[in-house]
């Protein structure tokens, strides 16, 4: 992964209840600053001048208690401890609640270069939140070909070789009804252990490129409704042509499941011919998908009433023949 | 597998123009063809893709192919960015 700066941390497109609003108040220089953990600390021991396990390589976040304390060390005009707290190679310090540091603070944080932001939120809001913007930012990610849509809630991840009609056929699900979350490039990060999430990257999002359009903007065209910013990854259909001397699953008692970062998720290999009619099968696997969740899967339960219907015959016949 | 470093060389990086001509040049080989940048690996033959890479002026990247024909495909696509895509 690039190193994740502190300018990164401020330029994330977050929204509505994962919005940090985090501003820069001071040490504009380090804001190239690394954040290497994914983790935060309250260093109140440390401004009062116990460092002995002090983790300084974490976000410092200094709330109301912390604020006080900084005013009492102004009026005492006590320096020392603060410019030890800085000489530490701190990422940055984050004050809630809009507080603002007083002068000593920001001169010392000004001469060590260290980025001081402020946020309007509480402590008690921003930490949960900054524990998880900093989860996803360090969450194992990868990036991977192919498109990711959503259909009846399920999100599948349409993959294959160039040219196999994977655009083509997540424009005809948005013309169904569906909504589209990337094409040809999908960001894919492992949240909370074994969530697959997929979003598509900044620039590219919502274009789609079609053999003979070029470029649409798939937000214009079809609406706000025909999108969706990231989704989770239930189902990998995999598009290829048609191969004759190929078995393909003629059942679909056995499940097979695709590794992505770790996670098995299920995963369709469907072939592709001429006259066959792809966005409805897709529709179908995702309608399929849904009943196996709720615990019917439609093969077994069918194999189930096959081999029933099997024994009450074999059993008919046995009972035929000793009547006979 | 033949890897090859490349360097942007016209001012304006990849935009759609030189985008659309290498996956133009990647699609005249039957190898699988990727560009790698900080690790992230992107299909040669995806316009979207090569946009996503958000490659600039002087940005480094890794050209690989895998396939019958890697090494023309390698020097066809090094070449292009040796002709700064035909601009400037």
């Amino acid at each position: 992964m690039d190193k994740f700066r502190v300018l990164d941390l401020l330029q994330l497109d977050l929204k509505e209840n994962d919005a940090l609003n985090l501003k820069c108040i001071g040490g504009r220089p380090g804001l190239i600053r690394e954040i290497k953990v994914p983790e935060i600390n309250r260093p109140g021991l440390a401004l009062s001048g116990f460092f002995d396990n002090f983790a300084y390589q974490r976000i410092q976040i200094l709330g109301r208690g912390e604020t006080a304390y900084l005013n009492k060390l102004e009026r005492e005009n006590e320096r020392v401890t603060l410019k030890k707290f800085f000489d530490y190679d701190i990422p940055c310090c984050v004050f809630t609640s809009n507080l603002r540091p007083n002068d000593i603070f920001m001169e010392i944080a000004e001469e060590a270069e260290c980025p001081v932001l402020q946020t309007d939120l509480t402590s008690s809001e921003f930490t949960p939140r900054i524990m998880r913007v900093l989860s996803n930012v360090f969450a194992p990610k990868k990036l991977m070909h192919g498109v990711l849509v959503e259909v009846f809630g399920i999100g599948i991840l349409i993959i294959g070789e160039s040219g196999v009609g994977k655009s083509e056929t997540a424009l005809e699900l948005i013309e169904r009804g569906h909504r589209l979350v990337a094409d040809d490039v999908v960001e894919i990060r492992r949240v909370s252990g074994n969530i697959l999430m997929g979003k598509g990257a900044k620039v590219v999002s919502h274009h789609m490129e079609i053999r003979g359009l070029g470029i649409i903007n798939i937000t214009h065209l079809f609406g706000v409704g025909a999108i969706r910013d990231k989704k989770q990854i239930q189902l990998v259909v995999h598009l290829e042509d048609w191969d004759s001397n190929k078995e393909y699953d003629r059942i679909g008692s056995e499940e097979s499941t695709m590794d992505i970062l770790g996670v098995n998720v299920p995963y369709l290999l469907i072939p592709v011919r001429p006259g066959r009619n792809i966005p409805i099968i897709i529709e179908t696997a995702a309608m399929n998908e849904r009943l196996k969740k709720m615990g019917y899967y439609s093969a077994k339960e069918f194999n189930k009433n096959v081999m029933k219907w099997l024994e009450s015959e074999s059993v008919r016949a046995a009972f035929l023949d000793d009547v006979k | 597998m033949v890897e090859r470093d490349v360097v942007i060389k016209n001012r304006a990086g990849i935009h759609a123009r030189p985008a659309a001509l290498i996956v133009k040049t990647a699609n005249e080989f039957k190898s699988q063809i990727f560009f790698e940048k900080d690790g992230e690996r992107v299909n040669a033959k995806s316009i979207m893709g090569i946009i996503t890479l958000g490659a600039t002026y002087k940005t480094p990247l890794k050209v690989i192919a895998e396939g019958e024909d890697e090494e023309a495909a390698v020097n066809a696509i090094a070449e292009l960015f040796e002709r700064k895509f035909e601009e400037e």
